[in-house]
């Protein structure tokens, strides 16, 4: 088998060694219940808080019961927004922008078929809101809950969120954010901002799939939508998945300890490969703001080419990346993040998303800037558009 | 990850005949780069009149390009009168097997195939200009164009005509509209249908009256002592006795139009009433 080159880390990551080290023992040995009485289950429940303290850690909280474990980021933002609304009552206004991740939006579209109103921030062609606007929804008059991701998962665009949470709170609203991407790949801290809520997700960080959790800062208010138990202080009902929590609480801790290394480390691949490719690559260009961007992320577009036949004439390569090109995702329509940043025709169908982590190499990059080129100009061969 | 057959990915990792045939006698192009994909078809023709060389030049995905290369091997070697009949189910007969979702890239096909023969015809570009009314926005597909898919590949529903065309494939608005066009094409192919039945003679359909009755009526009156005799067929009028306990009995009017009536509707024709005597 030849060697893989998996570059789309903002999909899932390698679940870290010292992580997986971290959770077996959860399995084999401390597989007690943490809500009981005696010390077998309560070995484990010290084990959860101190989990609770990495991950608080990791995103400045400053208290750890400030953290809810949860199933994943898609829970953590249905339990953020539905949550609010039903604890606020009545009929808040509910603020999103347009590039958000399907587990905002699919909250906010079912609450607006409910009746809720709805208002749906632009981007600009860099991906990039506008503050004004946003100070103007905020000031409505009414009852506000906001939903504004940190980072974009598909071109790694960072929103000013101290700026923006400001703002949303100035004009009376709960604020929550998506900080799923960003989480782990650069420093934050809730403590110091105006961020009610706040989700994360394991696997995106090298934890394992099936675990994330939601910041709720003291005094804000949300309903819980899984009931009947004390777990989580009342806050999310069920048996807590120990083994996970235990492998978020690693991961966390591993990100915080190294983060100044990662950036560095894939900021300079992420560079490398991004300049090698719109230096080989004809008709190449970057989507998304360069200036506020994760050190990961790069979104490439191919003008005249196909995103899908991209991807997988460099899976038969052993590369592994993303594409926001509707054939892909069997939508039909391509990537709803670049529709709003109305990119050009010529290029909506042609992008891919390459992402790294601290896994990769130079030598990563060294395949793809040797591979791509060919694989573009092949398809381009294919268009009956190229030489227009 | 779509589940492409070998035939799909070998096509799409080897196309065949890639290019455009030089100096063609048909040229014709499909789709748009604003939908996604696109093919350029170009064939020409030999001294008999066969297809001996066909190239295709493809913007779209794996099934996109290879439902085109599969479409050129397909073309050399036939007439233009053959080649008029290949259907985009042949192309994916051809490839297998292409995943639901991708079989518009099999009509994509069929298209090119259409504007490359009407080039060849008439020595003009295929102007597909709207026609109709725009249904779908987001794919620009007009009533006529869903009504002629839905027609041609027998349809039944708006997810099966967003696989064939994409139209219903964006924000689903026009999802109810296009359920619509599909009830209607059904309704009037089942009148079609209707219409192409031979028309009975008075005498056929007597006979056809009396084998319904004993095969479909008498079993049911009989489970409650009852039946019933034929008395007479004046044109749709069927004329019958009740008999047995049918005689007496108080629910005999319903049983006549409720089973009797019903059934030989079905049977024999809709316009058929039934009386007793």
């Amino acid at each position: 088998m030849k060697q893989q080159v998996y570059i789309d880390n903002n999909a899932t990551t390698q679940v870290a060694p010292e992580v997986t080290e971290a959770i077996l023992p959860y399995f084999t040995d401390h597989w007690g219940n943490p809500s009981s009485m005696h010390n077998f289950g309560g070995s484990v429940k010290r084990a959860l808080d101190s989990a609770r303290e990495q991950v608080a850690a990791l995103i400045g909280a400053e208290h750890p019961n400030e953290i809810i474990f949860t199933s994943c980021g898609s829970e953590s933002d249905n339990m953020a927004i539905r949550g609010a609304v039903d604890a606020m009552g009545g009929h808040p206004h509910l603020i999103t922008t347009r590039v958000e991740h399907a587990a905002v939006l699919g909250p906010c579209h079912y609450l607006e078929d409910k009746g809720f109103r709805l208002t749906t921030l632009d981007v600009d062609e860099k991906g990039n809101l506008d503050l004004d606007v946003v100070r103007e929804k905020s000031m409505c008059g009414k009852k506000t809950i906001a939903s504004i991701m940190w980072a974009n998962n598909e071109t790694g665009v960072i929103f000013p969120i101290p700026k923006i949470a400001e703002l949303i709170k100035e004009g009376g609203g709960v604020f929550h954010t998506d900080a799923v991407q960003i989480a782990g790949k650069l420093p934050i801290s809730v403590k110091d901002l105006p961020v009610d809520m706040l989700s994360i997700s394991g696997h995106k960080l090298h934890a394992p799939k099936g675990i994330g959790a939601l910041y709720v800062k003291r005094g804000t208010k949300v309903t819980p939508h899984i009931m009947g138990g004390h777990q989580e202080r009342g806050r999310r009902a069920g048996t807590e998945n120990v083994p996970y929590i235990v492998g978020l609480g690693k991961a966390c801790e591993i990100a915080r300890e190294r983060m100044e290394k990662d950036v560095a480390h894939e900021a300079k691949l992420r560079d490398r490969l991004e300049a090698g490719i719109l230096a080989t690559c004809k008709g190449a260009h970057v989507n998304g703001d360069t200036s506020h961007r994760l050190p990961n992320t790069t979104n490439i577009s191919f003008e005249f080419v196909e995103g899908e036949a991209i991807l997988l004439m460099m899976d038969d390569q052993g590369i592994c990346a993303s594409t926001g090109s509707a054939c892909a995702s069997g939508s039909l329509e391509p990537s709803h993040v670049l529709r709003a940043m109305d990119v050009p025709r010529t290029s909506l169908h042609g992008s891919v998303r390459f992402s790294l982590s601290r896994y990769n190499t130079e030598a990563d990059v060294d395949v793809v800037l040797e591979k791509l080129p060919a694989i573009i100009s092949r398809l381009r061969e294919l268009s009956p558009f190229a030489n227009d | 990850m779509w589940e492409y057959t070998d035939k799909v990915t070998d096509h799409f990792k080897n196309p065949r005949n890639v290019g455009a045939v030089e100096e063609p006698d048909g040229d014709g192009l499909a789709g748009s780069l604003a939908c996604g994909d696109a093919l350029r078809l170009t064939f020409k023709l030999d001294a008999e009149k066969k297809i001996c060389e066909a190239k295709f030049q493809t913007f779209g995905c794996a099934s996109a390009i290879a439902s085109s290369s599969a479409l050129t091997e397909m073309l050399i070697g036939k007439t233009v009168e053959e080649a008029e009949e290949i259907t985009n189910a042949d192309i994916i007969a051809y490839l297998g097997e292409l995943p639901k979702q991708k079989v518009h890239c099999s009509v994509m096909g069929r298209e090119a195939l259409e504007a490359a023969l009407y080039n060849y015809r008439t020595g003009k570009k295929l102007d597909r200009k709207i026609d109709g009314e725009v249904i779908c926005h987001c794919f620009g597909a007009t009533d006529k164009e869903i009504e002629k898919i839905t027609r041609e590949q027998k349809l039944t529903t708006a997810e099966e005509v967003t696989n064939a065309c994409k139209a219903g494939g964006g924000c689903g608005q026009c999802i109810p509209e296009i359920e619509v066009i599909i009830n209607k094409v059904i309704g009037e192919e089942k009148a079609k249908e209707e219409d192409a039945k031979p028309k009975l003679t008075q005498l056929q359909k007597i006979k056809l009256i009396e084998e319904t009755i004993d095969r479909q009526v008498r079993p049911i009156l009989r489970r409650d002592n009852g039946d019933l005799e034929l008395h007479d067929v004046d044109g749709d009028r069927v004329l019958v006795k009740f008999v047995g306990a049918c005689v007496s009995c108080p629910v005999s009017s319903v049983t006549l139009k409720d089973v009797v009536e019903t059934q030989l509707q079905e049977a024999v024709s809709p316009e058929i009433t039934v009386e007793a005597v």
